[in-house]
């Protein structure tokens, strides 16, 4: 069953935040147990895969988008979008420049650099 | 229930107006510093913007005097770094920036939706002393010795020279928090305070301009936060991120700086071309052509601008790969800036055009923002880029569109305002005049430096070879004819304040809802339910030579639906 | 003059929205607006890192070692639990139970204080260790004078267990590699002072048997006081939220169900949360 407010808004009930805690605290014994078995680059994707289910866990129930306006959610996505281009090419011209930087050619060093 | 005609509300006495309305409700400083009113938050904004377009225009003064001649001229080498930094970070952060969605934004949007104020109006007050703090730091900056690094801060010389450096990207940052919370402002108020029957493609073209320019105040300035806080982690603490003395990477720094920058430049921009919509279809006496096209097309350039910022950075150590990838995307966002271009010249054509001063400063806009578009082509073009990159090309590309863009459609927008702030009208002749001065000043500033550019002169350069001496003489006497222009513009404003003849509710016949509620408007913005339709059908509006305004020629048509109070 | 509507006595209700659900949704649109900002904000440090981790996956092998992964592990759980309090208060505002409305938030600031006293823990740690920033980077020797370089005495991995210990680091920063007989003749180029050698990574001459050092180590430790410091100021502001809360709760706001407020300061906590879920995961749990 699902209480309302009196303007019609949804309120979670207990059991439903219990059941998400539960969840939350589930994946976060899979993440650490993961990482003890060596899955090579596989590893980072098994524990992004599962800090992203917690994170949609959050998402939708603590903080409600199941039952909000769909537009909340969706300017949510969009800043990943942007986050992932920005993101991305970077990640892409740094890997290409990596060969043409100088080996041992640094600027003069030392605490030098200057306060203020 | 009878609905008031405004011609009815125009015609009463204006001794009885002058008392009610939002810039007589409430006197003494405080209550403005402290005021929820958009109107008044927009009024402060606007008295903060121009003193800072004042401030910066003095930098730029600076600098092109010290130009006048190679070498020394009347400061030194490093105080000109300065002058041009400062004349940069001034007139980006203080006064373009905020520019048009702070000042004509905050006042004309609620109105022109029909709506009492914006939606959040404690944060649109957050938004105004954080911008007011944020000059603040930025101008004791200036004070503490300056910055001598270009606005745009690249490592590794930001991080190791000795001036200013921390308080003014202090002052910057803080302003960056301003801009963010009034787009988000702008978006929560395009989404939920429209009237019933106003869907979204029956909104004025500025509201889509000024929505989208608030999707790009939201989604960009946060990475200018983050990249200005570690700039100062890194003079601070040394964190290593950007400088590679201590293993950074100065590249990173301007990913990081360029991915805001870049859709910063079409913050400035879109409210310009949200202006140039209004003026267009309201001068030219007919309804605007394209009416979805010019809506989506700013979308368009709002979504399309955070995919190009790579441009900047041809010259910079990019790879080649991502120099190819930015430099075919760049091709991509001229395409909406034209498709707008192309509209506004069809609702002029078979128009019948009134050259008033707003109108004069549009056709400018038209004829400036062109130029400096077409030629920010030979600069996404990987190859001219090569050469242009860093040359005077560059600064007079960005000088058409920010300033033959942003500044004129803000003149522009400022004097068809004008009446509907301050309730006065200004003298069209002198009006005449500014623009023009204006308009001769500005090509003779800077179309030599398109030139000069092209044959090699490098920006940032206090010292120069003696075959620029002309163009460097010329430019520098364009900027003072220019800054006359100013002189004269301010001079007329400041004057309609006190002497100015009353202004009618519509002098200029638009359609939108701010021209339904008197000059200036009551503090709750519309004193009687105000009739809304079509934001373009200009030619349902007459001129009444009584109130020499513009009425309705049918208040009772079927196409109008009663909104407001 | 202005005819108003007779039904907005509601003392809740601002002049310019026409229903309390206008408003409601006005506020909500607005947090979310807001939380987008902070994901393009703290987005600029997944940036530093991905970047750093894509094209200098050594520094990460090496300097989580120095993180404690049982710690790490713990303040996640705290924090879940605090997701679930601030949550839980969000439901008796919404019912007007002020009494749990106030236990809750209670509740979640002994989780927030909680996490910061573990970081706490954490940072001293290392500021003895002298494991810190870049330039501040001056790990502590533990037995003599390390080598530098490529000697099997050089830096030790710490042991995977409670890693707190910093047990061998050397005392001095990687050296710079000479210009060797790579292609290009950097004969006329001064070679670099001592210190970090820019980005470029020489490849190792010594030994692998043990794991040196790798160059720009410090780089990790920039990376991790960055985002956990950012973090940790956000977990700041939401505890002066928080007391905020209690202080409107004292007052009697949320006695007639009026319960924005918290649902507000319940959207950025959450969000708190979810960018510490992917900080542990991303700077712990590196395998």
């Amino acid at each position: 069953m699902s209480e309302h407010t009196d303007n019609g808004v949804h309120v979670s009930s207990v059991r439903l935040l219990l059941v998400v805690w539960v969840a939350l605290i589930i994946g976060t014994y899979l993440t650490v147990t993961a990482t003890y078995f060596d899955l090579g680059s596989l590893n980072i994707w098994i524990g992004l895969a599962i800090a992203t289910a917690k994170a949609v866990l959050v998402a939708l129930y603590y903080m409600h988008l199941r039952w909000d306006r769909p537009f909340n959610g969706f300017i949510f996505l969009t800043a990943f979008l942007f986050l992932g281009i920005f993101v991305g090419i970077a990640l892409m011209d740094t890997a290409q420049y990596q060969d043409t930087l100088i080996p041992g050619f640094a600027t003069a060093v030392g605490s030098a650099a200057s306060d203020g | 229930m009878t609905v008031d005609t405004p011609g009815a509300a125009a015609a009463a006495s204006p001794a009885t107006h002058a008392h009610d309305n939002y810039l007589t409700a409430g006197r003494g400083l405080l209550s403005w510093l402290f005021t929820l009113d958009h109107k008044r938050i927009g009024v402060m904004y606007l008295v903060g913007i121009l003193s800072s377009f004042f401030l910066g225009g003095v930098f730029a003064l600076l600098v092109r005097t010290e130009l006048l001649t190679p070498g020394p001229t009347i400061m030194t080498a490093d105080t000109y770094n300065k002058m041009f930094t400062l004349h940069g970070a001034v007139m980006i952060f203080l006064f373009i920036i905020p520019g048009i969605p702070a000042t004509l934004g905050n006042f004309v949007l609620p109105l022109m939706l029909g709506a009492k104020d914006v939606a959040l109006p404690r944060l649109n007050l957050a938004s105004f002393w954080l911008w007011m703090i944020g000059a603040v730091v930025a101008v004791a900056s200036i004070i503490m010795g300056a910055v001598d690094t270009g606005w745009t801060f690249y490592t590794p010389y930001s991080t190791t020279t000795g001036t200013a450096v921390i308080s003014m990207t202090l002052g910057a940052f803080i302003l960056g928090f301003s801009s963010i919370f009034t787009g988000l402002n702008f978006i929560v108020t395009v989404h939920k305070l429209r009237p019933e029957g106003m869907t979204w493609f029956k909104m004025p073209l500025f509201v889509w301009g000024i929505y989208s320019t608030a999707i790009i105040q939201v989604l960009a300035t946060p990475v200018l936060g983050i990249t200005l806080l570690l700039l100062i982690a890194e003079r601070t603490l040394g964190v290593g991120i950007f400088d590679p003395a201590l293993g950074g990477d100065p590249v990173l720094y301007q990913h990081f700086f360029w991915f805001y920058s870049h859709p910063a430049v079409y913050i400035m921009i879109l409210p310009a071309m949200a202006i140039m919509s209004e003026l267009m279809s309201v001068f030219s006496h007919k309804h605007i052509f394209g009416y979805r096209f010019i809506a989506w097309s700013s979308i368009a350039i709002a979504v399309l601008s955070f995919l190009v910022w790579g441009h900047h950075m041809f010259t910079s150590g990019q790879s080649g790969l991502a120099n190819m990838v930015f430099s075919a995307l760049t091709f991509s966002v001229a395409i909406p800036s034209a498709v707008k271009v192309f509209n506004w010249l069809a609702t002029m054509y078979k128009g019948s055009i009134s050259l008033d001063t707003p109108m004069l400063y549009a056709l400018s806009f038209l004829f400036l923002f062109s130029i400096g578009g077409l030629t920010g082509l030979f600069l996404g073009a990987l190859a001219t880029d090569i050469h242009l990159h860093d040359t005077y090309f560059v600064v007079a590309h960005f000088h058409y569109v920010m300033f033959g863009g942003t500044v004129i459609a803000f003149l522009g927008g400022l004097h068809y305002w004008w009446p509907k702030l301050f309730g006065r009208m200004y003298s069209e002749r002198w009006g005449r005049i500014g623009a023009l001065l204006i308009f001769v000043g500005f090509n003779v500033t800077f179309f030599t430096q398109f030139v000069m550019g092209s044959h090699g002169m490098p920006r940032r350069y206090y010292n120069y070879l003696e075959q620029f001496k002309p163009y460097h003489q010329a430019s520098t006497y364009g900027s003072y004819l220019l800054s006359l222009g100013f002189v004269v513009v301010a001079g007329y404003l400041l004057h309609s304040l006190f002497r100015g003849e009353k202004a009618p509710n519509n002098p200029w016949g638009g359609a939108t809802l701010e021209w339904e509620t008197s000059s200036p408007p009551p503090s709750s913005n519309f004193a009687h339910e105000m009739l809304a339709g079509d934001p373009y059908d200009i030619e349902s509006l007459r001129f009444d030579p009584e109130t020499r305004g513009y009425v309705r020629k049918d208040p009772g048509s079927v196409l109008l639906t009663r909104v407001g109070a | 003059m202005t005819s108003h509507s007779e039904s907005h006595h509601d003392p809740h209700l601002a002049h310019h929205f026409e229903s309390p659900a206008q408003q409601y949704q006005s506020a909500r649109l607005g947090m979310w607006v807001f939380l987008v900002t902070e994901i393009l904000f703290f987005g600029g440090l997944f940036c530093a890192y991905a970047v750093y981790r894509a094209n200098h996956p050594e520094i990460f092998i090496f300097g989580h070692h120095f993180l404690d992964k049982g710690l790490g592990a713990f303040n996640t759980v705290v924090l879940i639990c605090s997701s679930l309090t601030i949550a839980w208060a969000v439901r008796a505002a919404q019912l007007k139970q002020i009494r749990i409305l106030k236990l809750m938030i209670s509740l979640t600031l002994v989780c927030a204080f909680t996490f910061l006293g573990v970081k706490y823990v954490e940072y001293s740690h290392k500021w003895h260790a002298g494991l810190l920033w870049a330039r501040s980077y001056a790990p502590q020797v533990d037995h003599g004078d390390g080598d530098h370089g490529a000697t099997p005495e050089s830096v030790q991995m710490a042991a995977p267990a409670g890693g707190e210990s910093a047990a061998g680091a050397t005392a001095a920063p990687a050296q710079p590699a000479p210009a060797t007989a790579a292609t290009p003749d950097h004969s006329n180029i001064a070679p670099a002072a001592t210190g970090p050698a820019g980005l470029a990574v020489e490849a190792a001459g010594g030994g692998d048997e043990v794991v040196a050092e790798p160059k720009n180590a410090q780089t990790f430790f920039s990376i991790y006081f960055l985002m956990t410091g950012l973090h940790g100021i956000h977990v700041l502001g939401g505890i002066g939220a928080m007391f905020w809360l209690l202080f409107c709760a004292r007052r009697g706001d949320f006695d007639t169900g009026h319960f924005t407020k918290v649902d507000m300061v319940a959207l950025y906590w959450h969000l708190v949360d979810l960018i510490w879920i992917y900080l542990f995961l991303l700077l712990y749990l590196i395998h």
